[in-house]
């Protein structure tokens, strides 16, 4: 059981990754890159944990009570809220390539010139 | 590349990837059993040297303070580029514009827009003693704002949702964390160097100037957050009733 979080993050990395490659939808990719990116948030957060371990907060807590890294929970946290503003610009990209190309499809992209 | 070429060079790559990254894993300390020292000493020393209760905060506003600056910076040019590729098409006329109406959304976007407006704007003041902070808080404010849409409609958005006041909130959010450092700077300490002292740790004021870094923060989250929100439903509101695109 103690590789199962480990296991599960490279699961979702090899699944986005996976889905990426087979995309035939820009936005659907996006999607894909999200999940990918979403598996290193399950990792950081497996590699801070502490058995018995509590939240890195000390408000009415006795300081020096066993608790999870702060550091890897903070990676997490700004990378959650930065990756949405990087998906909105991938979309609005998708949505620039729709207009121009007509179509969404990165197979069709590739033969688009212009 | 086919589709079919593509599937075979994908085939072996995936194999020899997932391999890799399995490989990888496998070697790390077993789940629960964190040794690096590091986390340790930041949840031992964050609350007597910083008077910060909140660890995580101490590490992204005041020990991790210059790389969250990048981040933050990140951010920014992700919605800056994301508005002007929206901006450059062009807006529709009013007239073409459809309204999408439904009381059950109107009635939760009227019960929750208050809320969680309080909720993120507490997330944000009391980021430095209880879980929250600047990023998670400019979240729950902006998803508050746009509760506000979904109560109302698109035109009263947009009395509290204008672009030039959002651009200028977005600016100010991102400058100011620059400035906080560049204070520091022209008294004669290091960058982003705590000028306020640390405060009384469990109060408002727990932080010195982390406090107005994560009030700045806020503001650029919230501001490039419902900014977004406003460009895409600016630039592209599906309408419903006939007229076409």
């Amino acid at each position: 059981m103690s590789f199962l979080p480990y296991a599960v993050a490279g699961w979702i990395f090899l699944v986005g990754i996976y889905g990426v490659a087979t995309s035939r939808n820009l936005i659907h990719l996006a999607l894909c890159l999200t999940v990918t990116q979403s598996s290193t948030y399950v990792l950081l957060l497996a590699i801070g944990y502490v058995k018995g371990g509590g939240a890195p907060i000390f408000k009415g807590v006795k300081l020096g009570t066993t608790a999870v890294d702060p550091i890897v929970q903070s990676l997490t946290l700004t990378d959650i809220v930065v990756s949405v503003t990087i998906i909105a610009l991938i979309l609005a990209l998708a949505l620039d390539a729709h207009d121009d190309a007509g179509t969404v499809n990165p197979d069709e992209l590739a033969d688009f010139e212009g | 590349m086919s589709r079919r070429v593509r599937t075979v060079v994908l085939a072996p790559a995936l194999a020899g990837l997932s391999a890799l990254v399995y490989w990888g894993l496998a070697g790390l300390p077993r789940f629960g059993d964190y040794r690096g020292p590091y986390g340790f000493i930041i949840n031992r020393v964050a609350t007597p040297e910083r008077h910060m209760t909140n660890a995580v905060t101490a590490v992204v506003f005041d020990y991790r303070g210059f790389d969250t600056l990048g981040e933050e910076f990140i951010l920014f040019a992700a919605v800056v580029g994301t508005v002007l590729l929206l901006r450059a098409r062009g807006t529709k006329p009013e007239g073409e514009r459809d309204w999408i109406g439904s009381d059950g959304v109107r009635a939760f976007g009227l019960l929750f827009a208050g809320p969680t407006l309080v909720v993120g704007l507490w997330l944000v003041a009391f980021g430095t003693v209880t879980p929250g902070g600047g990023f998670q808080g400019g979240v729950a404010v902006a998803g508050g704002f746009v509760l506000v849409y979904a109560a109302a409609d698109y035109r009263s958005f947009r009395k509290i949702g204008n672009e030039h006041v959002l651009d200028f909130a977005k600016g100010t959010g991102a400058g100011g964390y620059v400035v906080i450092g560049l204070a520091a700077l022209v008294s004669g300490a290091p960058f982003l160097h705590n000028l306020l002292g640390p405060g009384q740790s469990g109060t408002l004021v727990s932080s010195g100037s982390v406090a107005f870094i994560n009030w700045s923060v806020a503001l650029e989250v919230a501001a490039a957050n419902l900014l977004l929100v406003l460009e895409f439903l600016e630039h592209y509101d599906v309408p419903l009733r006939g007229g076409g695109k």
